[in-house]
């Protein structure tokens, strides 16, 4: 028998010097999909997808409907798990062996595409229930707001633009203030990756480009991906474009690059994504 | 704002009904037991019982109010858990008769001694005293409960199906209650009730007593219900009552807030049941119809869901009338009953209480006015950070 070190154990050596939880980054990745493929009843809605994230990038993921874009985000947040492949956080956790709840925590969070706050209660009661902290039942029970939690809130309703409106029910607001609370509650978790699926769908032009603004000022401290079909928006806030296909990459790259590319014309049956 | 008010509004609401409560306890207590019976101030003892059934009724509502008015979690099963506290108050009251029975079998129950049984059966064991049955009353609803909720929460057992499976518990109950083997009396239940604490329940002094402990009850259960729903677990079970997946995406354990409420409102509905047995005097399996627990939830939506106070004005309004009605024409209960609930959910969703909330419209819409200005201003402000931007 060869005495080959497990992997568990290179990684936990590696990791002694990260606090728990905290993704390894030292190559610049921070999200890492391989291979990954995920079947509903032999229809391949992802199929041997790869993607590399780099730490603090924006990226945006186009393609036609159907193309497996929220199933990925399904497989990331853990939501569905994937039949093969592998979802790494960094270099050196295994998503796969995490709960939704947990990777919602601080890793992954994840507006989805129909925005859900919670309508009943206030904008800042919104985000007061999403901010890191105790969430078994007694924990909560007990718990009181302190003033570090408070001064959060004010916070992320800052950067969101909803200071105002605090203590109106969220039942009240816009779609697109609706939009915003949801990336304010997503913020509140300070994840490491946002994932926002459709933000500007039903959107006023203003609101449209406000979100832009927003998107744009929070890449960099955490890494964003957004999946838009509104090619004007991606256009304002795109770097790195990645064309979904039937569950797989067919293109990556600029925005420029990426419309220039045949297959990706041919996708889209000559509707260029783009027409301005 | 709006919210606000409507918070002040329910903070007003249920500050008032908790009045009112009171002085309905001193008024009957005085007007029972000091002022003589010849003067027309004199509240009959048979008022005090039927007011102090309301109460406990009215407790009843609430504990649904709790699970179904903030975590969108409907019981139609509740009446089981009234029941069970019945039982445990009725089986210390079984063992406080002692040899006193018809059949003056200072260790058997008059229908065990019938059933020719010779033994107490060891879930008997402990009712002779107080304390232990006033437990019982808590532990038993509670676990029941536990287990139940556990199984139905955990695999997501919710809406319609938690309703329907709710029905078939205090189904099934009834039926094993029926059965004379159970060893709780079968069809005739525990009765002929002789004293509680040594107080003779038929002595006005007892029933006043009685009668003030679920006003109590009532009261106290209301403040658990509302530091509950007042507390940043109760804004997580509104946000699961509405929007149930994304609060578990925010991480919260759903299941077992969901439990946690569902055990603390059975444990609730079983104190108002433990009250309700020595006023009526009986508890037998009736009590475990399906058609009871549909009732009680119709108390809350009459009175107003979501607001722990609407469900006790509720609860006396629906059972007032019904006593009314019951005498004068028995047979009509139920359509009038159904016809009321259609009535409440077509007219007033949100129960009597919106009533109290009409008076106060052109408050609401200067309310409504300033939040569109705030929105407004919001906007503009939104516009000018946009064109500083470009
Ligand atoms: N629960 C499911 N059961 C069966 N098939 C599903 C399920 N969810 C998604 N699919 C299928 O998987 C494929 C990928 O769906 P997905 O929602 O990921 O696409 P998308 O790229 O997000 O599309 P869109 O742009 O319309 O949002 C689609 O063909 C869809 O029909
Ligand atoms: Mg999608």
């Amino acid at each position: 028998m060869l005495s080959v070190p497990n992997e568990s154990e290179i990684i936990g050596d590696r990791v002694a010097t990260l606090a728990p939880g905290q993704p390894d980054v030292t190559h610049g990745t921070i999200l890492y999909l391989e291979d990954v493929t995920l079947s509903f009843d032999g229809f391949k809605a992802l199929n041997k997808l790869n993607l590399t994230l780099d730490d603090g990038e924006l990226r945006c993921i186009i393609g036609p409907n159907g193309a497996g874009k929220s199933t990925m985000m399904d497989v990331i947040t853990g939501r569905r798990k994937p039949d093969s492949g592998q979802v790494f956080f960094g270099q050196n956790i295994d998503l796969l062996k995490h709960q939704e709840h947990e990777i919602a925590r601080g890793m992954v969070g994840r507006k989805f595409q129909r925005p859900t706050v919670f309508e009943a209660l206030t904008v800042a009661e919104n985000i007061e229930l999403t901010l890191l902290g105790p969430r078994a039942p007694w924990a909560v029970l007990k718990a009181r707001s302190t003033a570090a939690e408070r001064d959060r809130i004010d916070e992320v309703l800052t950067t969101i633009g909803l200071i105002q409106l605090r203590h109106q029910p969220a039942g009240i607001l816009s779609h697109g203030q609706k939009q915003w609370l949801e990336i304010g509650m997503l913020l509140a978790q300070n994840p490491r990756i946002l994932l926002v699926d459709e933000p500007v769908a039903g959107m006023t032009g203003e609101e449209v480009a406000r979100t832009a603004e927003l998107l744009v000022s929070l890449a960099g401290e955490r890494t964003v991906v957004v999946v838009e079909h509104d090619m004007a928006f991606v256009r304002k806030i795109a770097r790195t474009v990645t064309v979904l296909h039937q569950g797989s990459v067919l293109a990556e790259g600029s925005l420029s690059s990426v419309q220039s590319n045949p297959k990706v014309i041919e996708v889209y049956l000559g509707e260029t994504p783009c027409s301005h | 704002m709006l919210f606000k008010t409507l918070f002040a509004g329910h903070e007003r609401g249920g500050l008032i009904v908790m009045l009112a409560i009171v002085l309905m306890l001193l008024w009957v207590s005085i007007g029972n037991l000091a002022v003589p019976a010849s003067s027309s101030w004199h509240v009959s003892t048979y008022t005090v019982t039927i007011l102090g059934k309301f109460l406990t009724y009215a407790l009843l509502a609430v504990s649904i109010d709790l699970i179904w008015g903030y975590a969108g979690i409907l019981s139609l099963g509740h009446g089981a858990f009234f029941a069970l506290g019945g039982y445990a108050m009725g089986m210390y009251l079984m063992r406080e008769i002692g040899d006193r029975g018809q059949y003056g079998n200072p260790n058997l129950p008059d229908f065990m001694v019938f059933l020719n049984w010779h033994e107490l059966p060891w879930y008997w064991y402990g009712f002779d005293h107080f304390w232990f049955a006033a437990l019982m009353v808590l532990l038993v609803p509670g676990i029941l409960a536990g287990l139940f909720g556990w199984l139905a929460f955990r695999s997501k057992v919710s809406g319609v199906y938690f309703a329907i499976i709710t029905q078939a518990l205090t189904y099934a109950l009834m039926l094993a209650f029926f059965r004379n083997e159970m060893g709780f009396g079968g069809n005739n239940g525990l009765t002929d009730f002789k004293d509680i604490l040594g107080f003779s329940i038929t002595e006005n002094s007892t029933r006043v007593g009685l009668f003030v402990a679920s006003g109590i009850a009532l009261i106290l259960g209301y403040f658990i219900a509302q530091a509950i729903v007042r507390s940043r677990f109760g804004r997580v079970l509104v946000a699961i009552r509405d929007a149930e997946p994304r609060t578990r995406a925010c991480g919260y354990p759903v299941a077992q807030y969901k439990l946690v409420v569902f055990v603390i409102s059975a444990m609730l509905a079983a104190v108002a049941g433990a009250l309700y047995v020595p006023q009526v005097g009986i508890i037998n399996p009736g009590e475990f119809s399906p058609l009871s627990s549909i009732e009680a939830v119709a108390w809350v939506a009459t009175g107003g869901r979501g607001s722990l106070f609407g469900p006790i004005i509720g609860a006396f309004a629906v059972n007032y009338s019904k006593t009314q009605l019951t005498t004068l024409a028995p047979d009509l209960w139920p359509f009038v009953l159904g016809g009321l609930f259609i009535l409440v959910t077509v007219f007033l969703p949100k129960g009597l209480i919106s009533l109290l909330g009409r008076r106060k419209k052109p408050v609401e819409e200067s309310e409504t006015m300033v939040i569109n200005k705030a929105i407004k201003q919001e906007t503009s402000v939104a516009a000018d950070r946009k064109t500083e931007v470009l």
